[in-house]
């Protein structure tokens, strides 16, 4: 029966990965379209069968591989769904690996998606790690190399928080691993280790510097893929074991706001995007702090419509990038009339995050702010929607303005460059800015996916008093950025943020290394001549009188002996090779006699 | 296109700002006489134009803070993290 037959669509990806670099060239265009296309279909044809599938035993555990439900399929379809438009976006890139990592990277996210058991979880988890920091390493800039290890040890500590809580954990609960709502109600320290596991992928402050650092520096297809999976997945996995940990909520608000605040600094485009993941997660984050069926809703739909814009928004300034070699507001500007559909996407991508009615973010965010407003959560609301204003102002406004508009900084080498990107490029652009429109303007397409159905039929976004106090929001915003846009133009500065510690704390110990340790290391070495080499040295001197005089007194008498026979043989040994043959064979003729007449 | 229309709208610059604060004016005078407030969450979103001046004051306060915050040592020179 088919209905008995379940493929994981983590299997497909990993499968079409290793087989990629071995396929003909003119095959490998299409075969880049249809692998996660499959990977889609899969996940599509799981809808409506809930269930536990793919369990495998590994010595004394049950692994889960295949959970389906609500959750779990939300999740799964925008992520299939975002690999096919990423895949498309990146179909000129001639670099195999590049592609195989993107679809490991992906194939770790599904993988987190669709597990029932901590195991399996941690082991796609890593995999999520190591595939997709080779998206930062392919870029292959001198910078890139260690952006690309500081991301990995990063993850690493988060990796090894989230294996010690589930070590934890599994001693406490008696042997059980399964993954599912974790007891908000008592944590415990394992609950906590688990927790900052998830808050790191998140990019929670303080663990979220890894983010803007990494995300600058990637491949231009490889920051679209970034964008859309590690945050999310994290999301996911809080939303499954964490709904309703109150301590989420400060912590979502403070993040949705430290975005805002670092994008207004920023002068790269893409750095100034990864700021604004930090922010939008921040809704996500707080959403599964309140914990309520709409916030989780609110949850999932948003990280739905983020996962688009976010990667349309990468998309249009990772196009920018892939044709002028800039990403930096400050050797940008006015560039409208050479990547005028570049433009009109990137815009797409910014009224959605911005959430214009008609656009995505319309009818996601404002769940995740209702349902705050909803448990009398009022400050998270206020707070929230002072964040939106944010959102706007930066990537609606400052994004288009500084690269399209404003002051023309280009050099004339950039200007010749610009224009819009290849097919593929803006082919991928423009399904999502396509499905960021649809999922505004017809609400049943995303809410028949969310998790609590009722609470999604009883949420109605587009009422009058929800889109006028959007819009005058919206457009007083617009309103101070026009008349403060002085203030705003781009500086051509790096902004400092959580990563000093560990960027100058890792030169601290290496001063500490070269200057404290190497001092400490000569004075014992110096010390030990004087306490130790020089009495080793005598004693070294006595033993080899004493063996000079008293051992070798009573070993060369031997010693005169051996000398004796050794000369007498000598002379017997002339060196030429006829007598020694002479000899050998006279040796054997007479060992012949004596065996023939003995 | 796009090109033309944008080109259209620049060329009108002065317009295209007079007739956006008209807008923004017709926008409060909508929210003002017509909106039902009757999803309003608190008190204070009674107050006529509140999320107008909400949203205004939002933007203003978050670029002086965040330059503010930005011009207190966080904002530095680019080669900062070179040897």
């Amino acid at each position: 029966m088919i209905t008995n037959f379940w493929l994981h669509p983590a299997l497909i990806l990993i499968v079409g990965a290793f087989i990629l670099p071995f396929l003909p060239k003119w095959l490998k265009r299409p075969y880049l379209i249809i692998v996660p296309t499959l990977a889609f279909l899969d996940v599509l044809s799981m809808q409506g069968q809930n269930g536990t599938f793919g369990v495998v035993r590994f010595l004394d555990w049950y692994l889960t591989f295949g959970r389906v439900d609500g959750l779990t399929m939300v999740f799964a379809y925008i992520m299939t769904l975002m690999c096919i438009i990423g895949t498309i976006y990146g179909l000129h890139v001639e670099d195999d690996f590049q592609h195989i990592a993107a679809w490991l990277y992906v194939a770790g996210s599904l993988g987190v998606i669709f597990c029932g058991d901590y195991l399996v979880l941690f082991l796609f988890w890593e995999l999520m790690a190591f595939a997709s920091v080779f998206l930062v390493w392919f870029r292959r800039r001198p910078e890139s190399q260690a952006v690309g290890y500081r991301y990995l040890l990063v993850h690493t500590a988060g990796g090894l928080a989230l294996l010690a809580g589930l070590v934890l954990r599994y001693q406490a609960t008696g042997g059980d691993l399964s993954f599912g709502p974790i007891g908000v109600g008592s944590p415990s320290i394992s609950t906590y280790l688990i927790m900052i596991g998830f808050l790191l992928n998140a990019a929670v402050p303080p663990f979220h510097a890894w983010l803007p650092d990494a995300y600058g520096e990637a491949t231009v297809t490889g920051a679209v893929f970034m964008c859309a999976f590690t945050t999310k997945t994290a999301i996911y996995a809080l939303a499954r074991a964490f709904a309703g940990m109150e301590i989420l909520v400060p912590l979502g608000v403070c993040m949705a706001l430290y975005g805002v605040v670092y994008a207004v600094l920023e002068n790269d485009s893409r750095r100034l995007l990864a700021y604004h993941i930090i922010s939008q997660v921040g809704y996500m984050v707080a959403g599964v702090g309140i914990g309520t069926e709409l916030a989780i809703n609110g949850t999932c739909a948003h990280a739905f419509a983020h996962i688009l814009y976010k990667g349309l928004l990468f998309m249009g300034c990772g196009s920018v990038l892939h044709m002028t070699g800039k990403s930096k507001f400050s050797d940008l500007g006015g560039l409208y009339k050479k990547m005028p559909r570049t433009f009109v996407f990137t815009m797409i991508g910014g009224l959605s995050i911005s959430a214009f009615p008609l656009f995505s973010g319309f009818v996601s965010k404002a769940m995740i702010v209702s349902a705050g407003f909803e448990v009398h959560n009022y400050w998270a609301g206020f707070l929230l929607t002072m964040a939106s204003a944010g959102t706007f102002l930066h990537t609606g406004l400052k994004v288009p303005y500084f690269i399209w508009f404003g002051k023309n900084n280009c050099s004339q080498e950039t200007w010749d460059k610009a224009a819009d990107p290849p097919w593929n490029m803006q082919l991928g652009m423009g399904i999502a800015a396509f499905l960021c429109i649809l999922i505004g303007s017809y609400t049943p397409y995303l809410y028949n996916m969310l998790p609590y159905q009722q609470a999604a039929a009883a949420y109605h976004p587009y009422t009058a008093y929800h889109i006028s106090e959007t819009m005058q929001i919206l457009l007083f915003t617009a309103l101070g950025f026009f008349l403060l846009i002085k203030k705003l133009a781009p500086e051509p500065k790096i902004s400092l943020d959580l990563d000093w510690f560990y960027r100058m704390g890792g030169r601290g110990f290496f001063w500490l290394a070269r200057k404290p340790i190497q001092w400490a290391d000569n004075c014992v070495s110096e010390g030990y001549r004087y306490v130790g080499l020089i009495p080793l040295m005598t004693t070294a001197n006595f033993w080899s009188w004493f063996d000079w005089h008293a051992i070798d007194g009573v070993v060369d008498g031997l010693a005169k002996t051996v000398r004796g026979i050794g000369g007498a043989v000598r002379r017997v040994q002339s060196g030429q090779l006829q007598y020694n043959i002479f000899y050998a064979v006279s040796l054997v003729a007479v060992a012949l006699v004596i065996y023939v007449f003995a | 296109m796009i090109l033309k229309l944008i080109d259209f709208l620049r060329d009108r610059l002065s317009l295209v700002i007079r007739l956006s604060y008209v807008g923004l004016a017709l926008l409060v005078a909508w929210d003002v006489l017509f909106v039902s407030k009757e999803h309003a969450h608190t008190a204070v979103e009674h107050i006529p134009g509140f999320w107008a001046a909400f949203g205004f004051v939002a933007c203003v306060v978050i670029i002086i803070v965040s330059k503010w915050f930005g011009h207190r040592g966080i904002m530095t020179r680019e080669d900062y993290y070179d040897n």
